[in-house]
């Protein structure tokens, strides 16, 4: 593959800069990327999990992390990183993208970075064969393909200077913004660019003049070249060495701004960092000189630019070297159509013919013959896919096994002596509902954090219990009424059978039984009781199911266990509360005797 | 923000502070003051007793190198090493009258000098020591042969030692080792490397971009800096504030002393994320730019240079990096000021260019230049400034409009020309 990018390339974008993204999509969407440019972004001190753009008329969710780590394992395919961190961190945000040996290409905007470190990450980029676009850049464009951030300018400027399809020039500037004057000017004169780099104002850059001439050189959209140096430095005699060694055959126009600094005693410095001459042969006359002795095509200004681009553009074209361009339609951006959206769905759509779950219309999963079962409408929505048939299994397991626990419970209670009290169906059964939580079923929840806690901090059995008799909590999940080892609750035995037999992994039950034979041996009723082997089991099927341990995290403290409660609780709920509409009981009142008065 | 040129007091000052921490084995008094217009004289003999007991050296602190060949070196009044302050108090004055030319052809006032001891020694006792930052390398030229002659048969008398970025300090010790002059003296072998490497170290820490002592003495264990020249990399002020302490970024001589509202575009630049460069090229020039960016505010000036001759060029500068109105308006209404300080009977020009921006908001920004001309709208008129504006950029049309309409309603000569036209070619249009 030539060119630095394709319309497959992707980007992680460091930082929130969203008027340079959503610069990105538009592009994208204007030359007909199917695929947006940016696959996540990282923000350091990012709430959000996620922040919308527009991808056409489209709103579109792209994903955010608080590393770039995090980023890279969640979007491997997203080889390109955009730094736009301030001078102040983004050597260490580039430090770190280099550490994950990832990327192909990193491009930093920060200008002042201190000259030192934007070395020494140079080095490591050139021992990882990295092309590092910058420090002090605005970018890079393969024309057609993919846009670095604000390279190019507007979308209306961008049409104007054909940089949203693929001409026969490859630019290379150190300015972004001469880039895009130079990028306009090629357009003018000729069929424009197919690709272009502003490689960056600063003294030390990283990728420069000749890598990536030679890359161009390389490149068969590319028949010839303009490179616009600068007084300061001296990577242009690298590309001259380049051309006498034969390493590059293409045309060169060439030019170097800054003859003017030589009319100046002392040194001048100019607005690059890089722009000050500490020699003469730095100065941008000497260089000049040079180029149009070792045959490069260089005007007398920069003003004779434009002519020189006419002429070689034309005998180019006379040679047959370059051939006509069809002009492709622009995909006109939809502006107007975009809409900010209030709400997000991600798990149902019901603007088709047929609503669906997760993708799948409804009949495709409501009647027996299509295979779907409870379960697996559970996992579609509530987990967007459909889960292996011995997790749904799992799930209607705990459905059934904890819809119901007798009319004494407090939650059951309650909603019966709502129903006594008139009251509705829904009206009765949140009563109930509303008295789940810490002490009424939390036990679920509690069980699967504290137990995941103590087996991912390494600790042994009799380290966990000895840490929560420190803490003064008793263990969640641990403890039955009358319930022992010798007795054992036999809906218990049923979850743990159908977990050894069917799930994938069980380290975590493995580890709840050792802990289990800690708290026992102090006192028999304490064992592993239904709430805690539920809230287990389902870290142990998360686990098996490959979900990455943040992730398994979220669904603990986001109270997706307390949810199976919720669900096959309420069945047992609205039992109790058709039985008192059935047998039409009256309003309840506490008896007197039943209650202590002590005033 | 890029490297910057430093007074030799302050390199010596910064060797002083960090001495222990580098040179164990050898000893460095620090006997320098620098003085200037505003020293105070008593203080500086209160808290430097030396200087009215020593025999002096004075040379003028002011970037320049050469001083032993342009005679401003003072060491002698009849024989070497024999000033005395008052001596050298009176030759400061003297110095201090009149402009002095180099015999580079730089000219100025001197009014900075650096003062130390006398220190006699043996030619044969001059060492030379540089590093410098080279891309993917650092640079350490030695030379057992320092002095103001290093430079002729420098391939003879100098050895060079590259270090890689990423050399590790075995590495490095190595290198310099083997990179050391054959003719340093084998009994001073062992010191000069060690010296050699730690002045590595302490060149690579402090951020320098390029460091020479020429020439530096050792004498038993004694160091004597003689001379030292630097440039810092200014962008590493950030981390190495506490470092460095305060420092002094001068403009090299034979510039136009910085005057207070180029310092304050200087430090608004520091503040702001954007940038806002500015300086006085000839504050009687015809031509004034106000330029956005840093690439085309560079061809600008090449254009006028070419077109209407380097002398009428007033100013450079440039403005980029999405500034705010309010930086916008504070950056022009500085140059505008300046413009109309003194009248031209053929009128003023004033070159409002840039190229097509990418990310900055025309608009936006002409809108700061826009209020800046209100603000001096009675001085333009009298100074016959025209105005010739070419951009192009987000907003454009809209910053375009405005601007004209502003000029227009002002009675202002104008004319407007967007990413249609070619970048400089309001300079053609405006020298005719």
């Amino acid at each position: 593959m030539t060119g630095l990018f394709n319309k497959k390339s992707q980007a992680i974008f460091w930082n929130n800069n969203t008027e340079a993204i959503q610069r990105m999509l538009d592009y994208d969407y204007t030359v007909g990327r199917e695929i947006p440019s940016v696959a996540a972004l990282v923000i350091a001190a990012g709430a959000r999990k996620f922040e919308l753009f527009f991808f056409g008329s489209e709103q579109i969710r792209i994903p955010v992390y608080q590393n770039t780590q995090q980023a890279v394992e969640n979007h491997p395919e997203a080889r390109v990183f955009l730094n736009f961190a301030s001078f102040r961190t983004a050597y260490e945000v580039t430090v770190d993208a280099l550490k994950l040996k990832h990327f192909k290409i990193i491009m930093i905007t920060a200008e002042g970075i201190p000259e030192r470190m934007a070395r020494m990450i140079n080095v490591e980029a050139r021992k990882q064969h990295i092309t590092l676009i910058g420090p002090a850049s605005v970018g890079g464009i393969t024309a057609g393909a993919f846009r670095i951030a604000n390279i190019g300018g507007t979308l209306e400027n961008i049409i104007h200077s054909k940089l949203h399809r693929s001409g026969s020039c490859g630019l290379v500037t150190r300015s972004g913004g001469l880039f895009n004057e130079l990028a306009n000017i090629i357009a003018q004169n000729s069929d424009g660019i197919a690709e272009g780099i502003a490689i960056g104002g600063d003294r030390f850059v990283g990728t420069t003049f000749v890598d990536y001439l030679l890359l161009m050189e390389k490149d068969p959209k590319i028949k010839y070249m303009l490179m616009l140096g600068e007084v300061g430095g001296t990577d242009e005699y690298k590309v001259i060495e380049a051309v006498k060694e034969g390493l590059i055959t293409k045309p060169i126009i060439a030019w170097c701004i800054g003859t003017i600094a030589e009319n100046f005693s002392g040194s001048v410095q100019f607005g690059h960092a890089g722009a000050s001459a500490n020699s003469n042969m730095e100065t941008a006359r000497a260089k000049n000189t040079a180029l149009k002795e070792a045959g490069f095509i260089v005007p007398d200004t920069f003003n004779g630019l434009p002519d020189m681009i006419q002429k070689t553009f034309a005998t180019l074209k006379k040679e047959g070297i370059i051939e006509p361009i069809v002009e492709p339609e622009v995909r006109e951006l939809p502006v107007a159509k975009r809409k900010n959206k209030n709400f997000i769905c991600t798990i149902s759509d019901d603007r088709g013919d047929e609503a669906t779950y997760a993708g799948i219309p409804i009949s495709a999963v409501a009647t027996p013959d299509t295979g779907y079962n409870i379960g697996d409408v559970v996992s579609l929505l509530w987990f967007k896919k459909r889960y292996p048939k011995w997790a749904t299994d799992f799930f209607e397991t705990v459905l059934k096994t904890v819809a119901d626990h007798g009319p004494a419970v407090s939650g059951a209670h309650n909603a019966k002596v709502t129903a006594r009290a008139g009251k509705s169906v829904v009206e009765s059964l949140v009563t109930g509902l509303l008295t789940i939580g810490p002490r009424f079923g939390g036990a679920i929840d509690n069980a699967a954090k504290y137990f995941k806690f103590a087996q991912d901090n390494n600790m042994t059995a009799q380290e966990f219990v000895a840490y929560m008799k420190n803490q003064a909590i008793p263990i969640p999940g641990i403890g039955h009424r009358i319930k022992s080892l010798k007795n054992p609750d036999k809906r218990v035995e049923g979850l743990k059978n159908y977990a050894t037999r069917f799930f994938p992994q069980h380290q975590l039950l493995d580890y709840a039984l050792q802990v289990e034979q800690e708290t026992t041996s102090k006192k028999d009723t304490l064992i592993l009781n239904v709430d805690g082997t539920i809230g287990i089991l389902m870290v142990d099927m998360w686990r098996s199911l490959g979900y990455a341990e943040t992730e398994i995290d979220e669904f603990i403290s986001g109270g997706t266990l307390n949810a199976f409660f919720i669900l096959g609780r309420s069945i047992g709920f609205i039992g109790h509360i058709l039985d008192e509409k059935r047998l039409e009981m009256p309003m309840y009142r506490h008896p007197f005797d039943d209650i202590l008065y002590d005033e | 923000m890029a490297q910057k040129p430093v007074r030799e007091f302050f390199v010596k000052q910064l060797f002083a502070k960090e001495w222990d921490r580098y040179f164990t084995r050898l000893n460095y008094q620090f006997k320098s003051v620098l003085i200037t217009p505003e020293t105070q004289i008593e203080g500086i003999l209160k808290a430097n007793t030396w200087l009215q007991k020593d025999n002096l050296v004075v040379k003028p602190d002011m970037l320049f190198g050469k001083r032993g060949i342009n005679n401003l070196v003072l060491y002698k009044n009849k024989k070497a090493g024999d000033v005395v302050w008052d001596f050298a108090k009176k030759w400061m004055k003297e110095k201090s009258k009149n402009e002095t030319v180099l015999k580079s052809g730089q000219k100025g006032l001197l009014t900075h000098y650096i003062v130390e001891p006398f220190v006699p020694h043996e030619q044969e006792d001059e060492y030379y020591i540089a590093a410098t930052s080279q891309g993917l390398e650092d640079v350490l030229y030695l030379s057992a042969a320092g002095g103001i002659d290093i430079e002729s048969g420098w391939d003879e008398k100098v050895t060079t030692v590259f270090i890689a970025l990423d050399d590790d300090e075995k590495k490095i010790k190595d290198k310099i080792l083997k990179g050391l002059p054959k003719d340093v003296p084998t009994a001073k072998k062992n010191i000069f490397a060690d010296f050699a490497t730690q002045f590595y170290f302490f060149f690579r820490d402090m951020h320098f971009a390029y460091l020479e002592l020429n020439p530096f003495v050792i004498k038993g264990k004694d160091l004597f800096l003689l001379d030292a020249v630097a440039r810092m990399d200014d962008t590493a002020e950030f981390v190495m504030k506490e470092k460095w302490g305060a420092v002094e970024f001068p403009a090299s001589f034979g510039m136009n002393k910085k005057i207070p509202e180029v310092e304050a575009i200087e430090k608004a630049d520091h503040i702001s994320g954007s940038s806002l460069k500015l300086s006085i090229l000839n504050k009687k020039g015809r031509i004034w730019t106000l330029v956005a960016g840093g690439g085309a505010s560079v061809v600008y000036a090449d254009t006028i240079a070419d077109l209407a001759g380097v002398s009428e060029l007033a100013n450079y500068g440039e403005y980029s990096g999405g500034p705010t109105a309010e930086e916008t308006r504070f950056y022009a209404a500085t140059v505008f000021d300046l413009m109309t300080r003194e009248k031209n009977p053929n009128g003023k020009i004033l070159i409002i260019g840039g190229a097509i921006a990418n990310f900055t908001d025309v608009a936006k920004t002409f809108e700061g230049i826009v209020l800046a001309m209100k603000e001096y709208k009675d001085q333009l008129k009298k100074n016959k400034v025209k105005i010739y504006v070419r951009r192009g950029g987000p907003n454009y049309q809209e910053g375009l409009k405005n601007i004209k309409k502003t000029a227009d309603e002002l009675g202002l000569y104008i004319e407007v020309y967007g990413p249609e036209t070619h970048v400089t070619e309001i300079v053609r249009l405006s020298v005719g």
